[in-house]
């Protein structure tokens, strides 16, 4: 028992708990809340938050911050609907330009960090407004996407019975997981990633690629918000500079809230899944209670972020004793 | 070589190349007109809008840079700080009552940031961060998320009225650093700032307080996003919880990069930040005067910011000695 508190596994136990008594105690509160509907409807709202979070993990992992990922993903909204409706560019190539871009955004903050040792938190408060800003010059209105495309595949999905499909956000963000969880566990690369949190110059000395591999995770992060654009484009079917405000918060929060370690170099991509549906639960609850001001959702996320930060102090005093 | 690389040269430079360039482009830049008792013209208005905000925010954002560390919460608590105000004006409450509700308010949520960095030793990123978001939710919820408009004589003189012919925000801000750099400059605690944010450890070791410098700035950083809350709340007759202060945190570290204040901490410059902040507004209105819509207003600021940062990265500095002169100086 002693043995469990001490593991590095207890954040991660906490997290599944925190998810399973918030799940339970709003399946008790309110009917309906129990059902595949409401499971599907958080998974689907939050798939582009998940896709984001995901490659925050991988930034925090590394021991940076990327505080751009939100105004990223809006720029991207834009950018894909204005390829799409203004300039007429096949569906696929302009999400491709989107991915590509977004990717190489990342690996520019990355490399300013880098090259120049400026730190993370202030090249990518730049690169949010930057990409926010770039965003209102590309279009300074919500833009529409209408195309056949969208109108095929933003319900498609895998029918799931009783009217319910497993649609393409979620899809996308369960495979993205997947393959996160693949590559940071058992690759070289994610080996890299830990190691260069853990500690930088060991890291070095050691002589793994440092700067690639960091500029590599920024760029993974960049990508990333991207992807979440193309999702959120798909699930609302327009473009809107003024998307993913506050975004990058709710990314942090849902890696920290599973259990990665802000310093980095400790963390697991399973945590962050269960971050990210935590504040999906926490976000349906307030829509089932309908009432309920949307200043409770800032304030919860926010008390239960210092929460779980808090618990990793503990733990690591405890630790550090034993 | 090194006496003239005073931490004011850059910003100042700067500075007055933009105004140059303002008088060239737009005529009658410079006109100031004497109207019913006060100051009017292009200039009181830059001076006027950066001491409201970014000048106020950089005072206590210099501090806690100096102590290495950074604090975001400052656009949330700006809005914290108006929803107080005006809630409590319309409840009634005198202005004393209202404003001093608000600024210690204000500052005793920059102390529990405080308290969260220095005693349970969180980063300062973060423990800001979360201020930063449960500040924001604070404000919503005082003000039911609502725009709350006031009509209050005295919470709108704060802003719109005038002392010796200059808006008040301009001797208030100058008052507030006059008094924190003679606080700072003449005791040591300007020195024990420096020394915390120099080296933490070596510092507390040598007996200094460092956790009592710590809760100092950021209360005092709280208390200065009270302030501009307050008169940004003014200037308007209301506050507005979801936008007020929204980025602002940004303006304020901008100002203090900008004015020579190094992000890694160790040194700070009170009148570097000032001259900085008066850069940014004035390349805020200089955009505007060139017809930059607002929204895409943050794209030059983050590109001067950028270059600003790396004109300090000392491996840029170092790349270009080497380029310059191969042999060391």
């Amino acid at each position: 028992m002693n043995r469990l508190f001490s593991s590095r596994l207890l954040p991660l136990l906490a997290t599944a708990l925190v998810l399973l008594v918030l799940f339970g105690a709003a399946g008790a509160h309110y009917e309906h809340f129990f059902s595949a509907r409401v499971v599907l409807n958080l998974f689907k709202d939050r798939a582009f938050l998940g896709v984001i979070a995901i490659g925050m993990t991988f930034v925090i992992l590394s021991g940076g911050i990327d505080l751009s990922v939100g105004s990223v993903m809006a720029c991207s909204t834009v950018l894909l609907a204005s390829l799409i409706m203004e300039r007429g560019w096949p569906v696929p190539l302009a999400m491709a330009a989107t991915l590509v871009l977004g990717a190489a955004f990342g690996g520019a903050q990355g490399w300013i960090i880098h090259r120049y040792g400026i730190p993370a938190f202030l090249v990518t408060l730049a690169g949010m407004f930057l990409a926010r800003g770039t965003a209102f010059i590309l279009s300074s209105r919500s833009l529409e996407i209408r195309h056949a495309f969208y109108a095929k595949n933003s319900a498609w999905g895998l029918p799931l019975g009783e009217g319910l499909t497993f649609t393409l956000g979620p899809m996308v963000f369960v495979s993205v997981l997947a393959v996160a969880m693949v590559v940071a566990h058992g690759t070289r690369f994610g080996r890299n990633v830990y190691a260069i949190g853990g500690s930088e110059s060991s890291a070095a000395l050691m002589g793994l690629p440092v700067g690639g591999t960091r500029i590599a995770v920024y760029a993974l992060c960049g990508g990333g918000a991207a992807l979440g654009g193309i999702l959120s484009t798909l699930a609302l079917g327009s473009g809107d500079p003024t998307r993913g405000m506050g975004l990058e918060l709710d990314a942090i929060a849902a890696a920290v809230i599973g259990g990665t370690v802000l310093t980095g170099g400790r963390g697991w991509m399973v945590g962050t899944f269960l971050g990210v549906l935590i504040l999906g639960t926490i976000k349906t609850i307030l829509d089932f209670e309908g009432s309920l001001d949307p200043a409770w959702l800032r304030l919860a996320s926010g008390g239960l972020l210092l929460g779980f930060i808090l618990m990793q102090k503990v733990i690591a005093i405890r630790s550090r004793e034993t | 070589m090194n006496r003239f690389r005073t931490p004011l040269l850059w910003p100042l430079a700067a500075l007055v190349a933009l105004l140059v360039f303002n008088a060239l482009a737009s005529p009658g830049f410079f006109d100031v007109e004497w109207k019913d008792g006060r100051l009017y013209g292009t200039v009181v208005d830059i001076c006027n809008q950066g001491a409201r905000v970014p000048m106020l925010l950089a005072l206590g954002m210099t501090l806690v840079i100096a102590t290495g560390g950074v604090d975001l919460s400052v656009g949330s608590l700006m809005a914290v700080s108006g929803a107080v105000a005006a809630v409590q004006v319309n409840a009634g409450a005198s202005l004393g009552q209202a404003v001093g509700l608000a600024l210690l308010l204000c500052s005793g949520l920059g102390l529990v940031n405080g308290v969260l960095i220095a005693k349970v030793r969180l980063q300062p990123i973060i423990a800001t961060l979360v201020m930063m978001v449960a500040g924001r939710g604070l404000a919503m919820l005082l003000t039911g998320s609502q725009m709350v408009p006031f009509k209050h004589e005295g919470l709108t003189f704060l802003a719109n009225g005038a002392v010796g012919g200059l808006p008040v925000p301009i001797p208030l801000v100058l008052g507030v650093a006059l008094l924190a750099g003679v606080a700072l400059r003449g005791s040591a605690w300007g020195l024990f700032i420096e020394a915390t944010g120099d080296n933490e450890t070596a510092s507390r070791l040598a007996g200094l307080p460092t956790g009592g410098v710590r809760l100092l700035v950021y209360a005092f950083s709280g208390l200065c996003a009270g302030m501009s809350g307050l008169l940004e709340a003014s200037n308007i007759a209301a506050a507005d919880p979801a936008r007020m202060g929204d980025t602002r945190e940004l303006d304020a570290i901008f100002a203090v990069v900008a004015g020579g204040t190094a992000l890694t901490g160790g040194r700070f410059s009170l009148a570097g930040s000032l001259v900085g902040a008066l850069l940014l507004q004035t390349l805020t209105l200089t955009l505007y005067n060139q017809n930059v819509p607002p929204a895409v207003a943050p794209v030059p600021k983050a590109l001067v910011i950028l270059v600003v940062c790396l004109l300090h990265s000392p491996k840029l500095r170092e790349q270009w000695g080497r380029w310059r002169s191969p042999s060391p100086a």
